[in-house]
């Protein structure tokens, strides 16, 4: 890796400040990611403004909801109580991503800033717009068969790698920040950028922001939520597809559902249209079926990843018909 | 010999060592004064180095040395591994010594450093332009395709009766084509080498699977006399046939050192190893196999095509199992080679029989099927009674005694012989099973034995532990041929100090060893004797003596005799040795020596997302005497892992732009982690073969061959699908037409 400087922050406030003084400074939350592309050359700073010992490491539950401290661990944050309980979706995400090791070490904050495997961009040296702007793109005619069908652009089909990510975005959250600018709040939506024509950019932080929060509001029925995730390995692999997913069903209806995709976005995918083709149905095999054609309707394949589409379908399908299962 | 310690589960001599972090690794050696070498590997396949930009490398913190083929001083390039003499050369390119790029990841500079961080950082500051070339990368390209005018010792192409006539005659049988993709070996010991020059002598610890082979490359390449080059390697972590030969490192270490005039250690990054050390080829394979309606094979064809490098003639030898499982009067066999411009391959566990077995083993499968014959039948019905192709008598075939093992132990009368007829719920339920086989190679070998007057014996031999547990069989070994308790005995290995011993490779170690040990306690046994001038020895012709209970007794009055201490005491010495040097005999001539065994396994699919999970596996083998059922078993189990890993997951992906290996890492090159893996079960039959030392065959390569084809034919009678490309993956499983 290139030689940096290493500072740990006092608080969110001197991290900020530290960061926002050093244009290729960066924020160092559990390290599993930032350190691994540092060593690929993928990533380069000159200093590393270590946050992870701020206290933001709360879990605070109440009736209107949850608030996560950016530097929750993964695993203290999927087998914490209330996200049990009243997001199963969240624990389950949480838990089929990485090893326990890992989990041990990531943060929340980090894994909203995970960033993808694709390996033209991890290998330091290929054409790749995330990497170096407007060099191209490797992974367009190249080995692609982790990359994304949704959301994709002619200059960058990266797959975004988070389970956890799938699950917050079903669940309406919003991201907390403290930032040159101040303080301000982020709809989870707004979070993750499509890559377009700048897949460098990845999300609406700018540098120098630092995420304090993530904050989940009260949502009785995500106690009917569920995450599946398709893979080649049975663990420590990323989803080739995933589904997060939540329904509301009263009187044998669905009023209400949330459906995101994994492993086949350049983002995390809410599937909008698919949630509202659902609405006022019944629970069955051929709505989900739907469900799943819908959420996949606007994908483009490349030459080795046209399987993912089929499998998403029925993927999604599947975790609407767990969810259907589970007591309400 | 009486087998006290023999065949007992005992626990690794070394286990304490490794389990407490005791153990060093060659990448643990430390030297004062030692630089850091990293190396700088090429980013085009094919074509010459335009140039080669290094001032910004030399300049920065703490670099030693920057070497590049402008700079490097000239190594005489071996020859390649399987000449005459004992070599270790992996390959033909006159790495750093040449401005030619004859694959993706060539090493064309190192750079030496104070630390590992300054070397890696300064690596990545040199800039290297080429004038590229277009690059053969697949088995369909333009490379140079060769029939090799023989494999190993064998003959390219076997034919007997008119295969492709009977074949066509039939009116039940298969003709398919199976693929396996490139494969890498990813021991979890990077490879890496310290090298310490003393003036005109060379110290090096590498990761070698065969110091002696690394003595006389390392000699040949710095011109200096073998005597002058100590290889050692006591402790390997795991190798698996990529250390087998000696890739660029295990010279650039020496060289960098040489350059900078200090000890520097080379530790290749996994992506490196990707790019410099040779995996499993990519191969094609036709399989045709014909049977009358009793199930008699009438024809058996198996041809195809691996991938070879442009800088080495390596040949997997996959039609070799066909040779010598089942019974057949039509068979031909024959394959070619495409010379790539890949980093050569060579050999990975069990090379030949593995990728071999899952073709054969998978159209046998589909035979089955098209016979309405049971496969463990069919297998049955084709035992043969002498070799099918060389004629020759069987040493000691236990076949179908594995086979009846494994079916017995799986369970296998629980199957249903209709695909799709054992669903559980959703998930569907595939029973699949496989023949293993293994030849039994014994090489040249060569031991010291040393008794002492304290009781306690040390055994030598220059062979190689990398995780089979070399030491404590041979510490078992010697145990029971000096009648001593392990205890007492110690086994030394890995250094080419020792007396020599080839690779540890063809899984023929064990008995090549042990044939020398057993050797040099007979010559032990003169040179006793000869010190025992007074007491109920004296004057006896070693003929008259057995070594037995730690001394010599005398044939004739077994309860007459003495131990080794007691004569070396009175005699005043404190030690006697003996060596011996041992060739391999006739008997792979005169015998058809192969290991057997039979892979059973279930898995579960799920047909909508075309995942596999093993949920149980079963082995049986017929490996003669098992030398230690503790260390067997995870010999077994091993290969089977590995052969899961082959079946589902394993592949390496290259860019076929570029000749990039785009997966080379343990995150996205798959190999099974334990949810992957079920409980394993292993048997073996343990009949003890007459015709090799300790009755014994090697057993670290068979456990890995036919478990593809035992996946492959239970994922077809879970879901009616046939797939004859592994890995398995889902996209594969379900593109392929279902039949049932």
């Amino acid at each position: 890796m290139t030689p940096f400087d290493y500072v740990r922050a006092d608080g969110p406030d001197a991290a900020v400040k530290q960061v926002v003084a050093r244009p290729t400074a960066a924020f160092l939350g559990g390290g599993t990611g930032l350190i691994d592309l540092m060593k690929l050359y993928a990533e380069r700073h000159d200093l590393l403004v270590d946050v992870s010992r701020l206290p933001m490491d709360k879990v605070e539950a109440t009736e209107k909801g949850v608030r996560i401290g950016a530097n929750v661990r993964n695993s203290d944050l999927a087998y914490h109580a209330a996200i049990r309980t009243r997001f199963p979706v969240l624990s389950e995400a949480l838990l089929s991503g990485a090893s326990p090791q890992l989990r041990n070490m990531a943060t929340v904050g980090g894994n909203l800033m995970q960033r993808t495997r694709c390996p033209y961009f991890r290998d330091g040296h290929s054409a790749c717009n995330k990497r170096v702007p407007k060099s191209g793109c490797a992974a367009l005619d190249g080995v692609n068969r982790g990359h994304a069908v949704l959301g994709t652009s002619d200059h960058c089909i990266a797959t975004h790698p988070s389970d956890l990510c799938v699950a917050l975005a079903i669940l309406d959250a919003t991201v907390r920040t403290t930032g040159p600018k101040g303080e301000r709040t982020i709809p989870f939506a707004d979070f993750h950028r499509l890559p377009g024509d700048t897949p460098d950019r990845e999300t609406a932080l700018d540098h120098g922001e630092l995420i304090t929060a993530v904050d989940l509001p009260a949502l009785p029925w995500a106690t009917r939520s569920h995450y599946l995730k398709v893979r080649d390995r049975a663990s420590y692999e990323f989803a080739l597809t995933s589904a997060a997913v939540a329904l509301e069903i009263a009187d044998g209806v669905i009023k209400q559902a949330r459906i995101a995709l994994g492993g086949v976005g350049t983002k995390p995918w809410r599937a909008a249209e698919a949630e509202k083709a659902l609405v006022g149905k019944k629970p069955t095999p051929e709505a989900f079926a739907a469900a799943g054609d819908a959420a996949l309707a606007g994908a483009v394949p490349r030459q080795h990843n046209a399987f993912k589409i089929p499998l998403a379908k029925r993927t999604v399908a599947r975790a609407l018909a767990a969810a259907a299962a589970m007591p309400g | 010999m009486s087998t006290t310690a023999v065949g007992k589960p005992m626990d690794r001599v070394d286990g304490r060592l490794k389990v407490t972090g005791a153990a060093r690794y060659a990448a643990e050696h430390d030297y004062p004064n030692l630089a850091h070498a990293v190396l700088v590997t090429s980013t085009i396949s094919k074509g010459t180095i335009a140039e080669v930009v290094t001032a910004a490398a030399v300049k920065a913190r703490g670099v030693a040395a920057v070497v590049t083929h402008k700079n490097a001083p000239k190594m005489k390039v071996p020859e390649p591994f399987g000449g005459e003499k004992p070599s270790a050369g992996s390959t033909t390119a006159p790495v750093l010594n040449t401005d030619q790029v004859f694959w993706f990841g060539q090493p064309v500079a190192i750079v030496i450093a104070e630390t590992l961080e300054q070397a890696r950082h300064a690596a990545q500051l040199v800039r290297v332009t080429y004038q590229e070339q277009p690059a053969n990368l697949t088995l369909d390209s333009a490379g140079k395709v060769t029939t090799p005018k023989k494999i190993m010792t064998e003959a390219t192409t076997v034919e007997i009766g008119h295969a492709e006539r009977a074949l066509k005659a039939a009116t039940l049988k298969v003709d398919a084509v199976y693929e396996t993709p490139q494969f890498n070996h990813n021991a979890i010991e990077l490879h890496a080498t310290v090298a310490a020059w003393d003036g005109g002598k060379l110290t090096v610890h590498d990761t070698a699977q065969f110091v002696f082979g690394v003595q006389a490359d390392l000699a040949t390449r710095f011109g200096l006399k073998p005597a002058d080059v100590r290889a050692l390697a006591p402790l390997v972590g795991g190798g698996f046939g990529g250390k087998g030969v000696a890739w660029p490192s295990t010279y650039l270490a020496p060289l960098a050192a040489k350059v900078v005039g200090r000890p520097v250690k080379l530790v290749l990054a996994r992506d490196q190893i990707y790019g410099c050390v040779g995996g499993r080829p990519p191969i094609r394979q036709r399989v045709a196999v014909a049977a009358d309606k009793d199930g008699k094979l009438t024809a058996l064809i198996q041809a195809g095509r691996s991938a070879t490098g442009t800088t080495n003639q390596f040949v997997e030898q996959f039609t070799f199992p066909a040779r010598h499982l089942y019974a057949c009067p039509n068979i031909y066999l024959t394959q070619e080679t495409i010379a790539l411009d890949t980093c050569p391959p060579t050999f990975m566990r069990a090379p030949g029989e593995c990728p071999g077995t899952f073709a054969l083993e998978s159209a046998l499968d589909e035979l089955s099927y098209q016979l309405k014959i049971d496969p463990v039948r069919l297998r049955q019905i084709n035992e043969p009674d002498k070799d099918p192709t060389t004629g020759a008598p069987f040493s000691n075939r236990k076949y179908q005694e594995a086979l009846a093992l494994g079916a017995e132990k799986f369970g296998w009368n629980r199957r249903t012989p209709e695909p799709r007829s054992m669903a559980d719920g959703r998930m569907l339920v595939g029973l699949g099973m496989a023949t293993a086989t293994y030849p039994v190679y014994r090489m040249p070998g060569s031991a010291r034995v040393a008794v002492s007057a304290d009781g306690t014996a040390v055994v030598q031999s220059g062979c190689h532990e990398m995780g089979m547990g070399t030491a404590t069989a041979q510490t078992q070994i010697a145990a029971d041929l000096l009648g001593l308790p392990v205890e007492k005995v110690r086994f030394e290995l890995g250094d080419t100090n020792l007396p020599f011993a080839m690779v540890a490779g063809g899984s023929s170690q064990t008995i090549s060893v042990a044939a020398a040990v057993s050797a040099a306690v007979a010559e032990l046994k003169g040179v006793v004797l000869k010190l025992a001038t007074a007491g109920p020895l004296e004057g006896l012709k070693p003929a008259a003596v057995a070594v037995r209970d730690g001394g010599l007794y005398r044939t004739d009055d077994p309860a007459s005799g003495e131990s080794f201490a007691s004569i070396l005491q009175r005699a005043g010495r404190k030690s006697a040795e003996a060596k011996a040097e041992v060739m391999p005999g006739a008997e792979m001539q005169k015998w058809s020596m192969h290991s057997y065994g039979a892979q059973f396994c279930e898995v579960r699919v799920d047909p909508d997302f075309g995942t596999v999970r093993v949920v149980r596996f079963v082995g049986a083998f017929d490996v003669g005497r098992v030398m230690n059922a503790k260390t067997a078993r995870s010999q077994f189990l091993g290969g089977i892992t590995m052969g899961l890993g082959m079946a589902l997951l394993e592949e390496t992906h290259r860019d076929g732009r570029t000749g990039r290996i785009v997966n080379a890492d343990l995150a996205e090159y798959m190999v099974p982690v334990h949810a992957d893996v079920p409980a394993i079960e292993a048997y073996w039959v343990g009949d003890p073969d007459p015709h090799t030392p300790m009755g014994a065959h090697g057993i670290g390569e068979i456990g890995i061959t036919g478990v593809a084809a035992a996946v492959a034919n239970a994922v077809y009678h879970a879901t009616g699908r046939r797939v004859r490309r592994v890995p398995i993956t889902p996209e594969r499983l379900l593109a392929a037409p279902r039949d049932g």
